[in-house]
């Protein structure tokens, strides 16, 4: 429990990041590293969350981080959500700012 | 009645949680209702991680109760810190996009939408939050 594995790829202006495992209070700062310092020149992002199992408050807040930087210079789509990180997009109203595939 | 008395630092987490899913697993838990439990207990514990001590720190106390037909899992958590009510903070504002709000208040709000029942109390110098929910 509690680990997070972040793989991220790039092609030309179209970021991938793939996560696997729990976005909560303690893994959350890797993922803020990333959007943080990676995201200079990505037009788009992709967010795979196909084996994101758990996601916190703290986790939406470096999702709304992302989703600000996006804003400003092309878009963000979160992939493949399962129910139990949906669920809490929904009772948090993120459900209707996030693009979802 | 189950309980367990940690220091409050977000370094614990993983603690409490495998705490609170080895009951949820033992009662059948479906994955949905404990990923809510589980993000209930973490926000709640973090804040008193985060709020309830000066910088030497404290213990929280988390207290898991099951009552039947229906089940349900009833978890207090209880603090010597300073009194605070995280109840009493206003509800972000959902007419709002999510990317116009304050970054704060989430966590508690996600809390108060998820579970069945939330409710706190001052009492003999300790702050006792406690959440209820319905397991099947």
């Amino acid at each position: 429990m509690g680990a997070l594995n972040i793989n991220s790829s790039k092609a030309g202006a179209e970021m991938t990041i793939t996560l696997q495992g729990r976005l909560d209070t303690n893994t959350s700062p890797q993922l803020q590293e990333i959007v943080e310092n990676s995201l200079d020149g990505i037009e788009k992002l992709i967010l795979d969350f196909t084996e994101l199992a758990y996601i916190s408050s703290a986790g939406l807040r470096v999702l709304l981080t992302a989703l600000q930087i996006m804003e400003e210079q092309g878009s963000m789509v979160v992939r493949n959500v399962k129910q139990e990180v949906m669920d809490v997009f929904e009772i948090t109203g993120f459900i209707d700012d996030l693009v979802i595939e | 009645m189950k309980e367990l008395d940690i220091t409050a630092n977000r370094e614990k987490l993983s603690d409490v949680l495998s705490f609170v899913d080895a009951e949820l697993e033992q009662l059948g838990c479906s994955m949905r209702i404990q990923t809510a439990i589980d993000v209930a207990v973490e926000e709640i514990f973090v804040n008193i991680s985060s709020y309830a001590y000066d910088s030497e720190g404290g213990v929280a106390t988390i207290r898991m109760e099951v009552t039947d037909n229906p089940i349900s899992i009833i978890i207090s958590f209880i603090d010597g810190g300073t009194p605070y009510d995280p109840l009493a903070k206003p509800d972000p504002d959902r007419k709002i996009p999510v990317r116009e709000r304050k970054k704060g208040g989430l966590g508690i709000y996600m809390v108060k939408k998820s579970m069945d029942n939330i409710s706190y109390e001052y009492k003999d110098g300790k702050n006792i939050l406690t959440i209820k929910k319905l397991i099947h």
